[in-house]
């Protein structure tokens, strides 16, 4: 795994910080310069709040190198407040637990090592929402 | 711009062939594409793979097999659209044909898949969805398929056995297919006993990886007066990720390839005999007759259930067996539809013969829903 490629990403990673379109409004995660929605340049940073809903899910057996030690492990699609869906794992929580529609917030987690003397990535995982107050 | 005819078609076996290397697969159904078409030279040579380079530590394959088919110093380059790389070939071949730039041109897909072990193959495939923000989070495409598959369940309310007519009929078919991995007709007990491997998918969900080549043999239409003709011919492409889809629940890139392509042909869905798609996974199956015009939003699998897919239904699909049954060696996999189409349309099918066929469509997928292809084709000679 190469530093770089996992370093230039730690705003995402860390912090949710995807971008704000100045045409439309509407708000993108990933970031990705060009408006999803009316394809003009977008360049103001936003960060997310981390609060969303579980959109589907899935559990991992047979997971790819590098992810083997983690198996078994849970995928989501997760419905940011703020409209985006974004792919991370789900955490804290068991699979008979999850449901479409479930409340959850980011947290920061390891996702893959490189071996036992390796570089750590962490990021963003989601986790059930710790407090009703936090729930809009 | 030139009618681009199919002279030729070629294929081996998917299989786990131990024996045979990438270049051995990629010459035996290229060289069986010439001896079909009685051609030995070409002018260009076009390769569909996805995962050379991570399985077999081998790029270049345009090269790599324009040399061993022995056919130094034609044009020759390999494209990669993923699962989709064998439909984006024939796109490029067409391409080729109908400007008038090349008179008889070979495109293969081959993907030699089955001597890493599963992780590492696993890991290949993961490359063709978002690597930053898709694959980082350990997904693998079983997973990807299993989040919409789950999503498609809770939107329109169908059960996991409900998809059960898909695998049936690709089994059913495979098993009249000496070229299928796959040649044992399965029941509904034996679809629904399928072990998870992503909840929902289970066993008979997903297509099974392979070895394997198809090949076809490209001349202008002219030449070729009863051969079977290609109508229509479109590659279109999506988001990349699942999460920045519009709709994950509408494939848009099939809708506007399969649009452009009835458009070209000067048909519509109702006009076609038989459909090759990519039932990689049981929900793509029902995703691609939806957008492709067979069935309205949601009914895809309402569309399989009323048995309209078997051989003897309205749109018989995965007629030899599909990517279920045939199995999937991945950039390879567009190239087999369309062979296989290409045969019904000649009645040399066998014994998964539809009688009467004489408009084919095939519908190739890259990743999950990011690019694709459809192709049309038309037989000039009812049988």
């Amino acid at each position: 795994m190469e530093v770089s490629r996992h370093w230039r990403l730690q705003e995402q990673r860390y912090k949710l910080v995807g971008e704000t379109c100045d045409n439309c409004g509407v708000k993108l995660f990933p970031p990705r310069d060009v408006c999803l929605e009316c394809a003009a340049p977008a360049k103001e940073l936003y960060t997310f709040t981390g609060l969303g809903e579980v959109y589907s899910y899935t559990t991992i057996y047979d997971a790819p190198a590098g992810f083997e030690q983690q198996a078994p492990y849970s995928v989501a699609l997760v419905k940011l407040e703020e409209g985006p869906i974004v792919t991370a794992q789900l955490t804290d929580m068991d699979e008979d637990e999850m449901y479409i529609g479930m409340p959850v917030e980011m947290v920061t987690r390891k996702l893959r090592t490189d071996g036992d003397e390796g570089m750590i990535v962490y990021g963003y995982k989601f986790r059930p929402v710790q407090f009703e107050m936090a729930v809009k | 711009m030139r009618e681009v005819a199919i002279l030729g078609v070629g294929q081996t076996a998917v299989r786990e062939h131990w024996d045979l290397s990438i270049r051995q697969l990629a010459v035996a159904a290229g060289r069986a594409a010439l001896a079909d078409a009685d051609v030995s030279r070409v002018d260009a040579i076009y390769v569909g793979n996805m995962t050379s380079g991570n399985l077999n530590e081998q790029h270049h394959l345009g090269a790599l097999v324009a040399d061993h088919l022995g056919q130094w110093g034609v044009e020759a380059v390999k494209l990669e659209a993923a699962c989709g790389s064998a439909g984006s070939a024939m796109r490029q071949g067409i391409i080729a044909i109908a400007s008038g730039q090349m008179d008889a041109v070979l495109v293969i897909g081959v993907e030699k898949m089955t001597e890493t072990v599963m992780e590492e193959t696993t890991a290949a495939l993961v490359t063709a969805a978002d690597a930053d923000y898709e694959g980082i989070h350990g997904v693998t495409f079983v997973s990807l398929n299993a989040l919409i598959m789950r999503r498609y369940m809770h939107e329109y309310g169908y059960q996991h056995g409900d998809f059960a007519p898909f695998a049936i009929n690709a089994h059913a078919n495979g098993a009249k297919n000496p070229n299928a991995l796959f040649r044992e007709p399965i029941t509904q007990k034996i679809y629904e006993r399928g072990r998870v491997v992503a909840d929902p998918i289970t066993l008979f969900d997903a297509s099974p990886i392979g070895d394997g080549a198809a090949a076809l043999l490209l001349v202008p239409a002219e030449q070729a007066p009863g051969a079977v003709r290609v109508v229509g011919s479109a590659v279109a492409t999506d988001t990349l990720a699942v999460h920045d889809r519009e709709d994950m629940l509408w494939l848009k890139a099939a809708q506007q390839s399969a649009q452009r392509a009835y458009a070209q042909a000067g048909i519509g869905p109702e006009d076609v005999d038989l459909f090759e798609l990519h039932d990689a996974f049981s929900v793509m199956a029902a995703l691609s007759l939806e957008a492709a015009g067979f069935a309205e939003r949601g009914q895809g699998v309402r569309l399989a259930q009323e048995g309209e897919i078997f051989p003897d239904g309205r749109i018989p699909v995965a007629t030899m067996g599909g990517l279920k049954a045939r199995g999937h060696p991945v950039g390879a996999t567009g190239l087999y539809q369309i062979a296989e189409a290409a045969l019904q349309l000649r009645g040399d099918a066998g014994a998964a013969q539809i009688e009467g066929a004489r408009i084919a469509m095939a519908q190739n997928i890259g990743g999950s829903g990011a690019t694709i292809a459809t192709h049309i084709l038309r037989n000039p000679i009812a049988h």
